[in-house]
C-alpha cells in the first residue's frame, strides 16, 4: 500500500502521457510487489489493479488540479447488464452501509411505536429507493452501520455494495472507491454553545478544543488547515476524535470539548437535539454527498446515477421535506446539488 | 516459678547484688537457693560473668541428687510452658485466619464477584432497555436500578474491607467515583432517548465504554485481590503447627524420661504430679493435632465444595452477563464494529464475543456441574445447562434473521416480542433463557454458599477452646511437673 502510495506521489506532475509509459514499465514491478505487501489483495481489485491504479490516479489529480470532485462520476445508465448488478440481482437484496446516529439523515427513531425498529430518514430513503430500482422492492436491502472511518474499508472488503451515509465526495477518497454524482450541498461548520466565545472557523477557536469524527470530511480538513495556518496552532484538534458526529455533541455537552467541527447538515442536526448549542459562522466549505461504490463497479455507478437523476426529479423534495425542512429550513435550494452536472465520460 | 517449689525447697539465701563488693559472696545467683555451696568462698580477685558463675553453680549443683532433681524440674516446666504457649499462640493465629476465611475474606470475595456482575448486569439492563425503545419495560428499569444498587453496596462492603493503603482501596475508591458518572450517562442516555434523538445511543455508548474500559477491569482487579486473600487465609489457617507438635513430643519424652529415672533410683512407680503433667501434656498435644486435623479438612472441604464451586459459579455468572451484554451490543452496534479473527476473516465484534463467552460459560458450567457434590447444587447447574443450550438455539435463529435483513424479527428474537407468520419465534426471546441460566447460577451459588459455611464453620469449631484449652492445661502441666519434682526434693531435707 505504501509502496503504491510513494509511487503515486511521485508520479504525480508527470502528466498522462509520461505516467501511462511509466506504469507500463512498472506493471512487471506491480505485479511482484502487490502480491509481497499483500494489502491490496483482498479486495477485488484483482488482474486489473494496475490499470485501476492509474485511471484512478489521473482522475484523482485532475480533480484536484479543477478542484470539482462532484463532476467526476460516470454517465447514468439504466443497463443492467453488468457484472455486478448481475451479483446483486443473484442475491437478492443489496447491502448498504449506512448511519444509524445522524439525525433526520439515518437513525431509528426510539419512539417509533409501530413496531419497528428500522432505520429511517433522508439517506435511507435513497438507500431504499435504489433497491426499488434496481431490484423492484423498496425493502430488498439489508443495512449495516458503518463508523465514519470505516467507510471506505467496508467497500473495498466488499462488506457492503455500496454506502449511503453523508460521505463527501472527494479527490482523496476517488482513489480508493467510485462516487456517484452528488445529491446533497452541503459544507463544514462549527457548532458551539450558544453561550460560548467561539464565533466561527476564525482565531476565537484559539486553545479551544475541536472535536470531529475520526476519518471525518472536518477531520482532514482540520489537520489541513491547521498545517496551512488557515485554522490557529493553539486549537486542539486531535485529542478527541470518536468513531461518529453525533459523539462530539455527548463530549460537547459534557464540557470536554468546546467546539464541533462537522457537515453543516450534520451540525444541523445535532443543534436540533440540544437547544442550548447551534451552529456559528457561515459554511468554509462547499461539499457534496455521493454514493460509494467499489472501484471496479462502474456498472453499478451507472445505474445508481440514473437512480439519483430520477430522484433529483421526483422524491428528491419530499424526503427532503420529511426530514430535513425542520432543521435546514423550508428552503432547499442550498442543499439541492449543482444543476449543471458534468460526468467523466 | 520454676526455682522455689512452695514447701519443699529450702529458705533461698538472700540475694545478693552480683557487683556491688570485689569480694565475692558465697550465693551470688539471687534465684538459686543451695543449700551449701562446693565453691566455697575462696575469695578469687577475678570478677567473672553472672553467667559464668551461674553456670558454675549448676555444673556444681548437677553432683548432688537435690540439685540435678532442681534442674530436672526446672527443664520439664519450661518444657511445659513453652509447649502451651507455643500451641496456644500457633492455633490462636490458625484460628484467627480461619475465622477471617469465614467471616472475611470468603464474603469479601462473594462481594466482590457481585461488584462485578452487578456492574455487568446493570450494564446489559441498560443496552436492553435502549434496544426496546424510548419505552424501556419497568422490568428493565427495576432491573438496572437494582443492580446499580447492589453494586453501591458491595462498593462499601468492599471499602470497609479494604486494608488502608492497599490496592483494593485505591481501586474501590476509583469505582466509587465512576459509578455516578456512569448513572450520569446512562441517565442522559434515557432523556435524550424518551425525546426520540440518537443521541440516546451516543450516551449509551459512551457509558458502554466507560463500563468496559474502565470499570469491569478494576472490579476484575478487586475480585482477584479478595480471592488472593482468601487463598492466603486458607493456607495460613490449615498450615500444620509443626512447633508446637515438636515442642510437645519433647515435653512429653522429657517427662516421659524423668519418670523413669524416678523409678530407676526410687522404685516408686508413680509420682503424682509427674503423672499428672504427663496426662495434662498428653491431652494438650492430641487434642492439638486431632482438633487442627479435623480443622483442616473441615475447611479443606469448605475449600473443595464451596469455595471452588463459589469461584467457578461465579465465573460462569459473570460470563453469562458478558454474553448477554454482547449480544445486546451486536443488535445496537449493527456491524458497526468488526474484529479479524484471522487473516482475511472479519466478523461482527460483538457476535465473536458473545460466541467466546457462551464457550467460557458452557466450560464453566461443566465444571461446576463436576464440583457439585449432591443434587441440591447439581440441579441448578444442569438446569442452567440447559437454558444455556436452548439459548444458543434462540440466538443462531436471531442471528439468521438479522442477516437476512430481518431486524426487527431478530430484535425480537433477543428481547422479546410478537410470533408473527414473518417470525414464528418472535415471542422466543433469548433473554428468557439469559434469564433462566441467570436464576438457576444465583440458586446454586446459595446452595455452595451455604455448603461452604457449614463446612468452614464446622473447621473453626474444631478449634475452639484449643489455644486457651492448651494454655491452661500446660499451666497444670507444669504446676504437677513442679510439685511432682518438690515432693522427691522434700525427701532430702
Amino acid at each position: 500500500m505504501e509502496a503504491v502510495r510513494r509511487l503515486r506521489a511521485g508520479l504525480k506532475g508527470w502528466g498522462g502521457v509520461g505516467a501511462m509509459a511509466v506504469v507500463c514499465a512498472l506493471t512487471v514491478v506491480f505485479a511482484l510487489v502487490l502480491p509481497l505487501s499483500g494489502t491490496r489483495g483482498g479486495g477485488p481489485a484483482g488482474t486489473g489493479g494496475q490499470g485501476v491504479a492509474h485511471g484512478e490516479q489521473t482522475r484523482a489529480d485532475d480533480c484536484r488540479a479543477k478542484g470539482d470532485p462532484q463532476n467526476h462520476s460516470l454517465r447514468p445508465s439504466s443497463s443492467e447488464s453488468g457484472p455486478t448488478i448481475k451479483k446483486i440481482k443473484d442475491n437478492g437484496f443489496l447491502t448498504i452501509g449506512v448511519d444509524q446516529n445522524s439525525y433526520r439523515w439515518g437513525y431509528r427513531d426510539p419512539n417509533n411505536t409501530a413496531g419497528k425498529a428500522e432505520l429511517e430518514g433522508f439517506d435511507i430513503d435513497i438507500a431504499h429507493r435504489i433497491a426499488e430500482e434496481i431490484l423492484g422492492d423498496p425493502a430488498k436491502v439489508r443495512f449495516r452501520a458503518i463508523p465514519t472511518n470505516q467507510r471506505i474499508k467496508a467497500i473495498q472488503d466488499g462488506q457492503v455494495d455500496m454506502v449511503v451515509r453523508t460521505m463527501t465526495i472527494s479527490c482523496e477518497r476517488m482513489a480508493d472507491v467510485a462516487f456517484s454524482q452528488p445529491y446533497f450541498t452541503t459544507g463544514q461548520q462549527v457548532l458551539a454553545p450558544k453561550s460560548s466565545p467561539v464565533k466561527g472557523y476564525d482565531k476565537t477557536l484559539a486553545g479551544k478544543k475541536i472535536c470531529s469524527a475520526s476519518g471525518s470530511t472536518a477531520w482532514e480538513t482540520l489537520e489541513a488547515d491547521q498545517k496551512s495556518g488557515k485554522l490557529v496552532a493553539s486549537a486542539d484538534i486531535t485529542s478527541v476524535n470518536p468513531p461518529n458526529q453525533l459523539d462530539c455533541l455527548v463530549r460537547l455537552q459534557l464540557g470536554e470539548v468546546d467546539a464541533v467541527v462537522t457537515d453543516g447538515a450534520l451540525a444541523a442536526s445535532q443543534a436540533a437535539q440540544d437547544p442550548t448549542v447551534k451552529l456559528v459562522g457561515a459554511p468554509f466549505t462547499t461539499e457534496y454527498y455521493g454514493v460509494a461504490m467499489n472501484l471496479e463497479a462502474d456498472d453499478l455507478v451507472r445505474r445508481v446515477n440514473q437512480v439519483l437523476e430520477d430522484y433529483l426529479k421526483d422524491g428528491w423534495q419530499q424526503s427532503y421535506d420529511d426530514w430535513l425542512s425542520a432543521t435546514l429550513g423550508d428552503d432547499s435550494t442550498g442543499s439541492l446539488p449543482p444543476s449543471d452536472q458534468k460526468y467523466r465520460d | 516459678m520454676t526455682h522455689t517449689p512452695k514447701g519443699s525447697a529450702p529458705p533461698p539465701a538472700p540475694p545478693a547484688s552480683p557487683g556491688a563488693i570485689p569480694s565475692v559472696p558465697p550465693q551470688v545467683t539471687p534465684a538459686s537457693g543451695f543449700p551449701r555451696s562446693s565453691a566455697g568462698p575462696d575469695g578469687e580477685p577475678p570478677r567473672r560473668t553472672a553467667f559464668a558463675e551461674g553456670l558454675d553453680q549448676v555444673r556444681a549443683a548437677a553432683t548432688t541428687e537435690p540439685g540435678r532433681l532442681r534442674i530436672i524440674g526446672a527443664v520439664l516446666a519450661l518444657l511445659i510452658v513453652a509447649f502451651g504457649s507455643v500451641t496456644a499462640w500457633q492455633m490462636n493465629d490458625r484460628a484467627t485466619a480461619a475465622d477471617d476465611v469465614l467471616t472475611s475474606s470468603q464474603p469479601l470475595s462473594s462481594a466482590a464477584a457481585g461488584v462485578y456482575s452487578s456492574l455487568a448486569d446493570a450494564n446489559t439492563a441498560a443496552s436492553s432497555g435502549f434496544l426496546a425503545g424510548g419505552q424501556e419495560t419497568p422490568e428493565s428499569r427495576v432491573r438496572y436500578e437494582r443492580e446499580i444498587g447492589e453494586a453501591a453496596d458491595g462498593l462499601a462492603t468492599a471499602a470497609a474491607a479494604s486494608e488502608p493503603g492497599s490496592e483494593s482501596e485505591k481501586r474501590v475508591a476509583e469505582l466509587n467515583a465512576l459509578l455516578p458518572k456512569y448513572k450520569g450517562l446512562i441517565e442522559r442516555a434515557r432523556a435524550n432517548n424518551r425525546l426520540g434523538y440518537p443521541l440516546g445511543g451516543a450516551y449509551l455508548r459512551y457509558a458502554n465504554s466507560i463500563m468496559q474500559d474502565q470499570m469491569l477491569p478494576k472490579a476484575q482487579k478487586i475480585y482477584d485481590n479478595e480471592n488472593r486473600r482468601l487463598r492466603d487465609d486458607y493456607s495460613d489457617a490449615t498450615s500444620y503447627p509443626w512447633a508446637a507438635i515438636a515442642l510437645g513430643a519433647v515435653a512429653l519424652g522429657g517427662l516421659v524420661w524423668a519418670q523413669r529415672r524416678n523409678y530407676l533410683h526410687t522404685n516408686r512407680v508413680l509420682n503424682h504430679g509427674l503423672v499428672a503433667a504427663t496426662v495434662a501434656s498428653t491431652v494438650v498435644l492430641l487434642w492439638l493435632v486431632a482438633g487442627h486435623t479435623l480443622a483442616r479438612s473441615g475447611l479443606n472441604d469448605s475449600y473443595d465444595h464451596g469455595v471452588r464451586s463459589l469461584t467457578v459459579l461465579n465465573d460462569a455468572r459473570i460470563a453469562s452477563l458478558k454474553a448477554r451484554g454482547n449480544e445486546n451490543l451486536t443488535l445496537i452496534s449493527r456491524g458497526a464494529e468488526t474484529e479479524e479473527i484471522k487473516k482475511g476473516v472479519v466478523v461482527d465484534k460483538f457476535d465473536h464475543r458473545f460466541g467466546l463467552e457462551m464457550k467460557a460459560l458452557a466450560s464453566q458450567l461443566a465444571t461446576a456441574g463436576k464440583l457439585a457434590d449432591d443434587d441440591k447444587g447439581a440441579e441448578p447447574v444442569k438446569a442452567a445447562l440447559a437454558g444455556m443450550e436452548v439459548w444458543q438455539d434462540r440466538h443462531r435463529s436471531a442471528r439468521t434473521a438479522d442477516e437476512e435483513g430481518k431486524y426487527q424479527c431478530a430484535l425480537d428474537q433477543v428481547i422479546g416480542g410478537r410470533a408473527t407468520p414473518d417470525c414464528r419465534a418472535g415471542d422466543k426471546p433469548t433473554g428468557e433463557c439469559f434469564d433462566q441460566v441467570d436464576a438457576n447460577l444465583n440458586t446454586a451459588l446459595g446452595h455452595e454458599t451455604r455448603e461452604f459455611e457449614q463446612a468452614a464453620r464446622g473447621g473453626l469449631d474444631a478449634m475452639t477452646g484449643l489455644p486457651v484449652g492448651a494454655a491452661v492445661l500446660a499451666v497444670l502441666a507444669a504446676a504437677g511437673a513442679v510439685l511432682g519434682i518438690g515432693r522427691r526434693l522434700s525427701e532430702y531435707r
